[in-house]
Order: structure tokens, then sequence, then C-alpha cells
């Protein structure tokens, strides 16, 4: 407990990503099981004892501080497991042993009932001190809240013993609290646990982006990037799974998919809805935002269903029927796939079609006609390669069409976080919203963070601080003199923000210390490219 | 704006300048420039030497030495372990005897004499940590966690931030003491007093100024600063510096967050709860005042324990010194 709890502290006041994952794969490199599996548990949210909850944590402290004393603490502090683990009277004589192990810890709650859980806790409370009065707190009632998120803890396992962070994404799902045969597999001391007989998400095989590497079409394969979110289904013994990108199940949300996967098979593709705007009547396909309203939903109305039907437009196979085929070349998959296809209700189900082009610059000439249409680019998937998690140099490319530019004025500036936390490198834009000489105000139209070198936040830093008109906590507003050109992937109609507008993947693309600021674009001119 | 005493027509540690004043200690809360006379320690007049120039009407008073105020009233100053030169200042009038505690701690302190418990009939307190949630640990543990610090990254440099009067000089001597011999570099707001501390006795050490020193000889090397540069501009040129605070706040986790702080280091100049509450049962006064800081609990307190109390809300001080 008291490894757990400097580890607590440590994720808590040390800033930077880097320094989070240190912390954690030393942590579980040192820690013996079962301790390690139940820190990583409560640092994914996967750890919660029924009987202990905030409230016995008070109940406890009503019968040990004066409820005067209490409130006022709980006020300054502002955290009950803190204010509890401060004022826990220390007990007299002082406790003999050892403090109790996280495994202790996890065998005694999972024994307790609604009435015996703060007598336990009680107990374990006085074998530990201040700093491990607060991790037991934290860790017995589930609410860690310290910013790390199940893919940085991952991370981190695989830092710790040097093995893929797609294994660890493969071989976790289907473990369980505290995770020994992943430990066991991790440490060589045993076979990875076996995957197979479960319905699991294997990671996704990414794309770089194209930059200036010279591709032959004869030995790579073209098709059109939809703009939707990358699914993957996995059907085992009669059960169908969707998964999303970080392989979160996402079956609830769309029913009409889950169900329509009859036989046992794990397909790749894009999720869609039925539309016009990707491709025309050809392309079949809504735009991102008709696809938005069906995300992040527990359940789907009838009448959802009916007005925005989903389906998933196929890229790969990785098994069928049982047989991997991922370390298939790309032809033999795609062969089996589109031998799949007659299986599958065209409603749900279509085929991603790659593009005949002759070379590279036919592609282009198709490319940049795909402007209009909401479609994100071209994939470039190169003929001979297997399906490998993550991503590969030489294997699959994304050509992005060109980023839509547009002129902003900088509005307000924060600073970052980890090594840029005393610079002002995170920074809020707008566009006029009528003639500047005639009267017209700034509006906010986003935000961006990325997209300058280390020189270029150095003289954005400076001009921030030379030219600060008003401070609002840790914003900074601007007098509003210096333009930024933004790139940006599209933009759409958005309620949540004042102009309207909000920008995808917005970036700074160059700063025009040249450019007047009332020679910045107008709110209509981003109106006029919303997709 | 400070604590009048009306037959003798002076005031203390009063927040405007007045003619006659009487300073507990260095502190800028406490000890405000134009006074028209000023009767402080010696130490505390040359702290206010540095800070505002020397004053005309500066006159000395000894610690335990009853000084005539006029009006029937004496005021001796008694040591109050807060800073060097710190006093509380106990009047006595008609028979009645009254204490003004200034800030104070009861944990020692090789840079000032430790406070004097002293018996009279109304005792006003100082709350700053006036909370039972404030226990300030042994300051050994926290210097023995700053030197691990230190140990574990060699490559980086420890920059510890520290109230230029008193904490500063506090940190550096308890490092001595625990026998970190290594020049300490300073922050150049930190000069002037810790050469102030020398003169009056108090060793520091080896200590050179941090400007102009090479970014990789500061590597493995303690910086100390005022908090207000540790994620300034200033600290830049420092290699990756590891930021600690020394600070009675650094109890709690999320004002060490709030200043991103790397290594809180729980260390006071100001009695924490456990010192407030048994410092008032050992001078077991008839009655006591609370004031500058969280009255609140330690009314409370008075109230459990059948002690008569109250509040005695002084505007204008602030924190400078924690
Ligand atoms: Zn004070
Ligand atoms: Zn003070």
């Amino acid at each position: 407990m008291q490894r757990f709890a400097a580890l607590l502290d440590g994720l808590l006041l040390t800033p930077s990503r880097n320094g989070k994952l240190t912390l954690i794969a030393d942590y579980l490199r040192e820690t013996p099981d079962p301790d390690r599996g139940w820190a990583l548990a409560a640092l994914t949210g996967a750890v919660d004892f029924a009987p202990v909850k905030a409230g016995t944590v008070r109940g406890l402290m009503a019968d040990r501080v004066d409820p005067v004393l209490w409130a006022l603490s709980r006020d300054f502090v502002g955290d009950t497991a803190e204010t509890a683990s401060l004022l826990w009277p220390e007990p007299e004589p002082a406790p003999q042993g050892q403090p109790p192990t996280l495994g202790e810890v996890v065998t005694a709650l999972t024994a307790a009932t609604r009435a015996n859980a703060p007598t336990l806790l009680a107990s374990l409370l006085d074998r530990l001190d201040t700093a491990g009065r607060y991790a037991l707190i934290k860790f017995a009632t589930g609410a860690l809240r310290i910013g790390i998120s199940a893919r940085l803890a991952k991370v981190a396992f695989a830092q710790a013993f040097a093995v893929s962070v797609d294994a660890v994404e493969e071989y976790w799902h289907g473990q369980s609290p505290p995770y020994t045969p992943l430990f066991n597999w991790a440490t060589g001391a045993a076979p990875p646990p076996r995957t197979d007989l479960l319905p699991l998400f294997r990671p996704f095989m990414l794309a770089h982006p194209l930059e200036n590497e010279v591709i032959s079409l004869t030995e790579y394969v073209a098709e059109w990037k939809w703009d939707g979110i990358r699914v993957q289904l996995v059907h085992v013994n009669g059960v169908t799974r969707v998964y999303s990108r970080g392989g979160d199940e996402i079956s609830a949300s769309f029913p009409e998919i889950a169900g329509a996967l009859p036989f046992p098979a794990v397909l790749d593709g894009e999720l869609l809805v039925r539309g016009n705007q990707q491709g025309g009547e050809a392309g079949g396909a809504a735009s991102f935002n008709a696809l938005q309203q069906r995300l992040g939903r527990k359940t789907v109305s009838r009448a959802l269903l009916t007005a925005a039907p989903a389906f998933v437009r196929l890229y790969d196979v990785l098994i069928d029927n049982g047989e991997d085929l991922r370390e298939q070349p790309w032809t033999a998959r795609r062969a089996r796939l589109e031998a799949l296809m007659p299986r599958l209700d065209p409603e749900q189900f279509d085929l991603s079609e790659t593009i005949a082009a002759a070379d590279m610059n036919a592609l282009a000439e198709i490319r940049a006609g795909a402007r209009d249409a909401a479609i994100e680019g071209v994939m470039l998937k190169r003929r001979e390669s297997p399906y490998v998690a993550g991503r590969r140099t030489g294997l699959w490319y994304k050509w992005k069409r060109e980023p839509l530019l547009i002129d902003c004025v900088l509005m307000y500036a924060q600073r970052g976080s980890g090594k840029r936390s005393s610079f002002y490198s995170d920074f809020t834009f707008g566009c006029w919203d009528g003639d500047p000489d005639a009267g017209a105000e700034l509006l906010p139209v986003g935000k961006a963070y990325f997209g300058f070198t280390d020189e270029e936040l150095k003289l954005l830093d400076r001009h921030v601080r030379q030219h600060t008109v008003a401070k609002y906590g840790p914003v900074r507003e601007t007098d509003r003199s210096l333009v930024f050109e933004i790139a940006f992937d599209s933009v759409h109609v958005s309620k949540r923000h004042k102009s309207g507008l909000a920008m995808r993947f917005p970036r700074i693309s160059r700063i025009r210390q040249d450019k007047p600021a009332h020679e910045a674009d107008r709110i209509e001119a981003l109106r006029a490219l919303v997709t | 704006m400070g604590i009048r005493i009306v037959p003798a027509d002076a005031w203390i540690d009063p927040s405007r300048a007045v003619d006659r004043a009487l300073v507990t200690h260095g502190h800028a809360d406490h000890a405000r420039g134009g006074h028209g006379q000023i009767i402080a320690t010696p130490a505390t007049l040359a702290i206010m030497a540095v800070r505002y120039g020397v004053a005309d009407g500066a006159v000395p008073a000894s610690y335990n030495e009853p000084v005539a105020l006029g009006g029937g009233v004496t005021a001796t100053f008694l040591p109050a372990g807060h800073v060097l030169g710190s006093a509380q200042i106990l009047l006595e009038y008609a028979g009645e005897r009254v204490i003004v505690t200034g800030d104070y701690k009861r944990s020692p302190d090789p840079t000032c004499l430790p406070f004097a418990a002293t018996p009279c009939d109304l005792f006003i307190t100082e709350a700053t940590f006036g909370l039972p949630v404030f226990r300030h640990p042994p300051i050994a543990d926290e210097i023995a966690r700053l030197l691990a610090a230190r140990a574990a990254n060699p490559e980086r440099c420890v920059l510890v931030g520290a109230y230029a009067l008193g904490k500063a000089q506090r940190v550096i001597a308890e490092l001595r003491a625990a026998g970190w011999q290594e020049p300490i570099y300073l922050h150049g707001a930190m000069e002037a007093m810790c050469r102030l501390y020398v003169d009056q006795g108090v060793p520091l050490g080896d200590l050179r100024p941090a400007a102009g020193v090479p970014k990789p000889d500061l590597a493995g090397a303690i910086v100390v600063c005022p908090p207000s540069a540790l994620n300034d501009r200033w600290s830049r040129r420092l290699p990756d510096p590891l930021t600690a605070m020394a600070s009675g706040w650094m109890r709690v986790r999320q004002r060490a967050r709030q200043r991103g702080v790397e290594l809180p280091l729980v260390i006071s100049d100001h009695a924490d709860w456990d010192e407030l509450t048994t410092t008032i049962a050992e001078v077991n006064p008839a009655e006591t005042w609370v004031t500058h800081g969280r009255e609140e609990a330690l009314l409370r307190w008075c109230e459990l324990h059948q002690r008569r109390a109250r509040a005695l809300a002084l505007t204008g001080y602030e924190d400078e010194d924690d």
C-alpha cells in the first residue's frame, strides 16, 4: 500500500506524460503480484467494492472528529478522502507489524458486507500513514480520478516489460484484475493468454500520412478514405461485437450492424450513415456530422434507426471462420473478403471499392475532384502487406486531400502543459463577423496548439507577453494584432460555438506577421467552406 | 489595520504609516515602512533597513527587557521562534498582562531563538494554520526527501521555492545540518537577506548567485528562489529543474498541484494545529483572541475546551510568510 501511495502522489504531481509513464512502469516492474495487478486495475478504473462508498468514510469520520472541525477542514481541502487521511487519529499505541498490502486490502474488502465494511476499513486505516490512508480510501471507493487513461496504463505496461503495446492491447481484453496471466506472459513466465475463443478486439492496422514517398500503383492499391469511424466486427460463438478505434465496444449504439453478421469472422471497415454527401449517390454515405448523432448512445430509437441508418464499408478480413488471415498478403485477404460479400446483407454492408488509376498523377486528379464530396482523401495499401497492428512504415499510407486554409487573428492564449508549461502555447483565434473597418468584432472560431516549431513557440510566447490586454486566471487576452494562417481539414455547423462553426483538425500553418489584423478573413469565408 | 494600544498611543504591526509602531517581525505584512517611531528587536530593525532603508525613528528593544511606552504601559519583546528577530510582545498595564504573539512556531529553528511560553491574562494568537488538517512533520524528514530527490535526479537541479525572509535561510541551515556542504545557488532576490543572516551570526555555508552559472554546472545542484520564480521565465536558465516548494500549505495535495510543484516540502515557520492548541493550554490565559488566519476552527476548539475566546478581525495581512 505504501508503494501504491507513493505512485499516486507521484502521478498527481508529475505533469509530463513521459514522467507518468516512467513512474507506472517502474512500479509495475518492482511490485509483486497480485498488488501490481490491483494497482493497474485501480488506475484504469476497474476496481469497485460495492459496500465501501464515500458515505462510509464520512460515517467513520463523524465518530472521530467534531462535526464543525470536519466541515471546516473538508471545505478547505476540497476532497473527502484527503481530509479524512489528514484528520484520521493516529492509533495509540502505534500499530505493530507491516502496513497492509494491496492484495490484503482486496481480500478484506471483497469479503466485506455493508454492515462490517466500516469496521474493516477503520482497522486498515489504523495501520497506515497519511499518504497510505489517502491511497486506501481512493482505492476502496474506486474514485482515483487522477487523469490516467487506460491507454496510458497499457503503454506503461508495455514499457515496463519491453513488449509491444499492440500485443498488450490484444491480450488485455478478456483479462480481469489482478491480470496475473498478463504479467506472466510479459515477464516471460508463460505463453500469452488465449484469445481465439472470445469476441475480442484486435488492434487495427493504421496508415502513415504520405509525404514524399514515391509510390507505384502496381505495388499499391488505392481506396477512398471515407470520413466515418473505423470499426471492427467480431463474431465468435454466436455473439457479435462492434469495436471502435480504441477497442471500445459500441454494439449498443449500432444494433442493426451488430445483428447483421451471421457467421464467425473478424472484419475491418468504416462505419457510415446512408446519404449522398460523400461521393454523391454512388458513394452512398452522409457526412461525418450525420454519423455523429448516432455515437455514444446506450439505446437507439426506431426513429433514429430509420432517419440515420448505419452501414459498414468493409476493407479487410482478419479472421474467417477461425482461420487467422493476418499473415497473408492484402491480395489474398481481399479475395476472401469478396467471397464473403454475397453472405452479407447489402443494407448493412458494402465493399470499399478500389480506385482504378494508371499512375499517381491520374490518382491525384481523381482525388482533387473529391474535395466537395466530403471524402477525406485516398488510402494506399501495399498489395503484398500482411495485416499488422499499428503504424508500420511502407505498408499503408493515407493521402489526405490538400488542407483548407484561412487567416485568423490571435485572441487568447493559455499556457501549455508539461515541457511547455512556462510558454503560452494554446491559442484561440477568431474571424471578423463583418467589415472590420466598419466596427466588426472578432468571434472565436477555433483553438490550436500545434503546427509551429520551437523557435516559433518562443516568438509566440514573447508576442503574448508583450501584447496582453487582460488576464483571466491562466488565460491571457491579447491585443488582437497577430494573424495566423490556419490549416484545417473541414468545417462544420456547430451549436456549441458562438460563431456557429467548428473546425476539424485546425493547426497553425504559418504566422503571418506581415499581415495586418483587419485583413484576416471574415466568418462568411469560413462558412462558405462548410461541408 | 493593526492592534492599537490606546493608553500609550501606539500600534502593533500597523498596516499603514503611524506615529509610533511596535513591530513583531520583518515580514512585509507586519513591518511596513514610513512610521514616525519604530520599536522592534535589533534584528528586525536590520531587516527593515534592508527593505525600506534606515529609518530615523528606530528604537531597538532587546529581548526580555521591558520598554516603558508611557501612559503606564510597559512592552517586553519575547522570542517567537518565527524568523530571525521575531518577537511576541508582552504588554503590562494596571496589573493586566496581554501577549500579542505576532507570527510564531514551536518547532526548532537554527536561525532564531525559540518561542518563550509566558503566562498572561489575554493571549492574542495568530492562526495561519488554524485547521486540524495542518500537522507539520519534523523538518529533518522533509530535508531528507529533498536530498533523496536530488540524488535520484543527477542530471537535473532541484529548485526550491522559499520565502526570501526566514524560510530560505532555515532551509539552507537545515541542509547544512543534514550534511549538504556543496555550494547552494541563490536567485538574486535572496542574496541581500541571506547576507544579513550571515552578518547577524547565522552561518549558511557556501552561497553563490545562480545568475551567470553555465547550465550544465547546475546539474545536481540545489537552487533557492522566491516562490514566484518557480515557474517563471527565470527558471528556464536551469537544467530541467525539479520544482520543490517549502510551505505549510504543501500538506494539501491540491495546493501543491495548483503551484505546479513536483516535490512539495511541508516546511512552515508558523505553528501547526497541535502547536496552536498546546500553546493556548500551556499559556493558559483567561481569554484568547484569535487573529491572522483561520479563526473559526481555533474558536471552535476553545469552545470545546471551555475556554473564553473571540475572533479579532484584522485586515491587511497576507501570507507572505507561510
Ligand atoms: Zn504574518
Ligand atoms: Zn511572519
